[in-house]
């Protein structure tokens, strides 16, 4: 009994100190708080016909909103912790241990479980409605992907109440991470639970890719497309080619930990570098499958609040590509400092700069573009145009570490950890806020307060530079990323003192952006109209939000920007008067992506803590569920005219 | 172009017979691209695992070597049962537009016990060879081995699970354009696992027993 109790007091980490039990007590509570809302309001029912079980983009692009601010809450409680105990020289808020297992799920969760849901998310809210199409081309899959995010980014947060969180930093670099030096589950829950969520983003870029390419609405060729759509297709392509070189990574080393193979070891004739390259090889692209998507966003959002079509239409278009080909071929500037030679350093040196080329274009057909417009600056604009300085500030410093004998001195330093914030938050993140704005009463038909909204641009936006600018003085001052307390004496306490207040001027941003949230969805203005920024793409032709079938016509499509040209021209979305509606063919509703990831958990579970039994059970289920999928031959339904012609009379567009 | 767009999916549309059947309707053709896509991610997949066994192919940490490990009778008949699965599975397709259901089903039982024999072998394989105490653990380069090599085979097993529920399928419903793209989908990926195999064949089995 005794051995049990211990067992399971070190199982729950209860010996782990007070930031545990605190996390517990949290957990419960919001938990159970959920738990009583869902039954009180007798929502159980609601919540799964509407959302557990739905096929639908804009449901399941909302879901993975959710998500993503939740996960951004995370991750930013993981940096202000982080911030907190870099503060001032000799602080022993954290130890060592858990300063690791900090510093490593902010940098998995912001990347993997914000960043990614989040442009994932504005893929489903906008790219159906922009190519003017009624849902993506495998509605079924579009549900398993978020469902596996979903349980995966559940999975690797249990991490930090049960067993013990990951601590071998984001990159998860073996041989340190082996099971010789790592033991635990920490890495595992990394190991597992990216590879689930990896599964599900490939799965997303399949879908996407096909949706592009056959489901656009007639006469919305490619040179037609929205931006936005544009960095979608070029990103989903970066994402069939870099994800599956992620799980080969992932699987190697989980291989290694569960069953003692020599991939990655020091003995044994393993390789640890392999593991290096092949992570980069799908690193780089990532931060590129984070970063285009947001270029796509603010390309939408400058040419909208300055009433012009996007400058340099084909140039964008370019340069996106060029960047997607240049991204794959960069992957070795992330360790330079490993010996690859002057050669190889030399190529990867030039390749890297060279994508300043295109990015630079882009920056000026933005400006350009903005350049004798009509300019609004509504809060989504802000961010756009916050975004040009910040992000050219990261740019020049990736540049800076482009340059190999240079990089021998930034590598690793406060320098490297400024610049990839400048382009990480400069560029993803104010994207995201961006859309967030822009899309919100699309998603929703409420929109964001603006005034609330310039609040929250302005702290998170100072905050941000006053974090993170200093931050390249201490990389020159040969502070170094991941220590987790320094001696007083180096001249690092002040400077560490400013970055942690702008750390926490950003924790401000994001609670006047949880306020904001609240405060419109009670008090904030209805969009009655559909376009409540005079848009110029498809999206804005319907409903906020949109029907369920997206269009009850399906437009077509006579040039770029088609909403704007069909209101220049005084046209309908619904085509000429008269046109009779017909059925409208959709997929029904399904509780099985939901059930499969579930077991897709189960799976993980077992992987993570070696309960092969587990395992089996998982796996099991997966292939049953798939199994069942084979034989559903009646997965789809059609709407009836009457039902289309009510929704299209209460919108007016009868 | 037009009249797909009045449906997301499968709208029933009238047989067209310019267009074999798997891709009638458009609800087919977006899934034969997106399977196309699907096998594209899992060509990156193995190649991530062919350059890690390439890397790898000397570091046998005093181990067995692939020249003292690979047998050249198994791995030949491995690869003729794989190559001739294909060609027999070509014949299911084959009859499949000739919608002759019992034959299609026959040469799919074929390619399916050409499957096994190669599945037979190789676990045949992998078992003398851990008894010889060459196991994944003993070095790189059999982690590597039995990786790659391992991953192909489980997507050979993949693949007779799948057309096990197919045959019901078929049996079922006879060869109609839904029963069809589901073979046919099936079958490409049955052909992708054989242009697979004469990259293993070439890179793991031929070059390691020369070098």
């Amino acid at each position: 009994m005794h051995g049990v109790v211990n067992w399971a007091v070190h199982f729950f980490m209860l010996d782990e100190g007070p930031l545990i039990w605190l996390s517990d007590f949290l957990i419960i509570c919001a938990s159970l708080g959920i738990l009583a809302v869902l039954t009180k309001f007798r929502l159980w029912k609601w919540l799964w016909d509407e959302w557990l079980t739905t096929v639908d983009h804009k449901k399941i692009g909302i879901m993975y909103m959710i998500a993503a601010i939740l996960m951004l809450f995370r991750g930013g409680t993981d940096g202000l912790l982080m911030r907190a105990q870099l503060a001032w020289p000799n602080m022993h808020f954290l130890n060592a241990d858990h300063y690791d297992q900090i510093f490593t799920t902010h940098g998995t969760i912001m990347i993997l479980f914000m960043a990614m849901p989040a442009i994932i998310g504005f893929f489903n809210v906008a790219v159906p409605l922009q190519i003017g199409c009624r849902d993506v081309a495998f509605p079924y899959l579009n549900a398993i992907s978020f469902w596996l995010f979903f349980f995966a980014a559940l999975l690797f947060n249990l991490s930090f109440v049960v067993g013990g969180s990951p601590d071998g930093g984001w990159t998860s670099y073996p041989p340190y991470v082996e099971n010789q030096f790592d033991p635990g589950p920490g890495e595992n829950y990394y190991l597992v639970a990216l590879s689930i969520t990896g599964i599900g983003t490939i799965a997303t870029g399949i879908n996407f890719l096909v949706t592009i390419l056959r489901m656009r609405a007639p006469g919305m060729t490619f040179m037609r497309l929205p931006m936005f759509t544009w960095s979608v297709f070029v990103t989903s392509v970066i994402i069939l080619f870099a994800f599956p070189v992620l799980a080969v990574a992932l699987a190697l080393l989980l291989i290694d930990r569960d069953f003692g193979s020599h991939f990655f070891t020091v003995d044994g004739g393993g390789a640890p570098m392999q593991y290096v390259n092949l992570f980069w090889f799908w690193g780089h692209p990532e931060v590129y499958i984070v970063i285009l998507p947001a270029f796509g966003i603010f390309s939408e959002v400058i040419s909208t609040f300055s009433h012009k079509r996007i400058f340099g239409y084909s140039a964008m278009v370019v340069s996106m590509v060029a960047i997607a080909i240049l991204s794959f071929i960069t992957w070795v500037h992330h360790f330079f400092t490993m010996g690859a030679g002057p050669g190889v350093n030399s190529f990867f040196g030039v390749s890297t700069m060279a994508i300043a080329i295109p990015t630079g274009v882009k920056v000026f057909n933005w400006l350009f573009t903005m350049h004798k417009g009509r300019i609004e600056f509504k809060t989504a604009m802000l961010w756009a145009i916050g975004f040009i300085p910040n992000f050219l500030i990261g740019g020049l410093t990736g540049v800076m570490l482009a340059v190999p004998p240079a990089d021998y001195q930034y590598h690793n330093s406060y320098f490297l950890i400024a610049h990839f914030h400048y382009v990480l938050i400069g560029g993803t993140v104010f994207g995201v806020f961006a859309g967030l704005y822009y899309w919100w009463p699309k998603m929703f038909g409420v929109l964001l307060n603006e005034k609330l909204g310039r609040w929250h641009f302005w702290t998170f936006m100072i905050g941000f530079n006053v974090c993170f600018f200093p931050q390249f003085f201490l990389g020159f001052m040969g502070m170094t990323r991941r220590m987790y307390t320094y001696p007083a004496g180096y001249g690092w306490g002040v400077v560490n003192l400013i970055s942690t207040i702008g750390a926490f001027l950003m924790g401000v941003g994001f609670i006047i952006l949880v306020y904001n949230i609240l405060w419109s969805a009670r008090y904030g203005e209805r969009d009655v109209t559909g376009d409540p920024w005079d848009g110029r793409t498809l999206e804005w032709a319907t409903t906020s939000p949109a029907p369920h079938y997206n269009f009850a016509i399906i437009p077509t499509v006579k040039g770029r920007d088609a909403w704007w040209l069909m209101k220049q021209n005084g046209e309908s979305i619904n085509g000429p008067k008269g046109v009779p509606f017909r059925p409208i063919h959709m997929p029904n509703n399904s509780g099985r992506p939901f059930i499969m990831s579930l077991f897709f958990f189960i799976l993980g579970a077992g992987f993570v803590f070696q309960w092969w039994i587990l395992a089996i059970i998982g796996f099991v289920g997966v292939l049953v569920c798939m199994a069942q999928r084979s034989f559903e031959y009646d997965d789809s339904h059609y709407i009836p005219v009457e039902e289309i012609e009510k929704t299209e009379a209460a919108a007016g567009r009868l | 172009m037009s009249n797909a767009h009045t449906a997301v999916h499968g709208e029933h549309h009238p047989v067209d017979p310019n267009v074999p059947l798997e891709y009638q309707g458009e609800e087919n053709s977006l899934r034969v691209i997106g399977f196309w896509l699907f096998l594209a991610q899992d060509m990156i997949l193995f190649s991530s695992l062919f350059a890690t066994y390439i890397v790898m192919h000397g570091r046998v940490a005093g181990g067995p070597t692939s020249q003292e490990l690979f047998d050249v009778t198994g791995f030949t008949i491995e690869t003729i049962a794989l190559l001739f699965s294909s060609f027999t599975c070509g014949l299911a397709t084959y009859e499949m537009r000739r919608g002759h259901r019992d034959a299609m089903i026959g040469w799919i039982l074929v390619t399916m016990a050409l499957g096994l024999v190669f599945l037979g072998f190789e676990v045949t394989e992998f078992i003398h060879n851990v008894g010889e105490g060459a196991t994944l653990q003993r070095s790189g380069f059999l982690s590597a081995f039995y990786i790659l090599v391992g991953t192909h085979g489980s997507h050979v097993t993949v693949g007779l699970l799948w057309v096990t529920l197919l045959i019901f399928q078929l049996l079922r419903r006879g060869i109609t354009p839904v029963t069809a793209r589901k073979v046919f989908l099936w079958s490409i990926y049955w052909h992708f696992l054989d242009a697979v195999w004469i990259f293993i064949f070439t890179v793991v089995y031929l070059t390691g027993k020369v070098i």
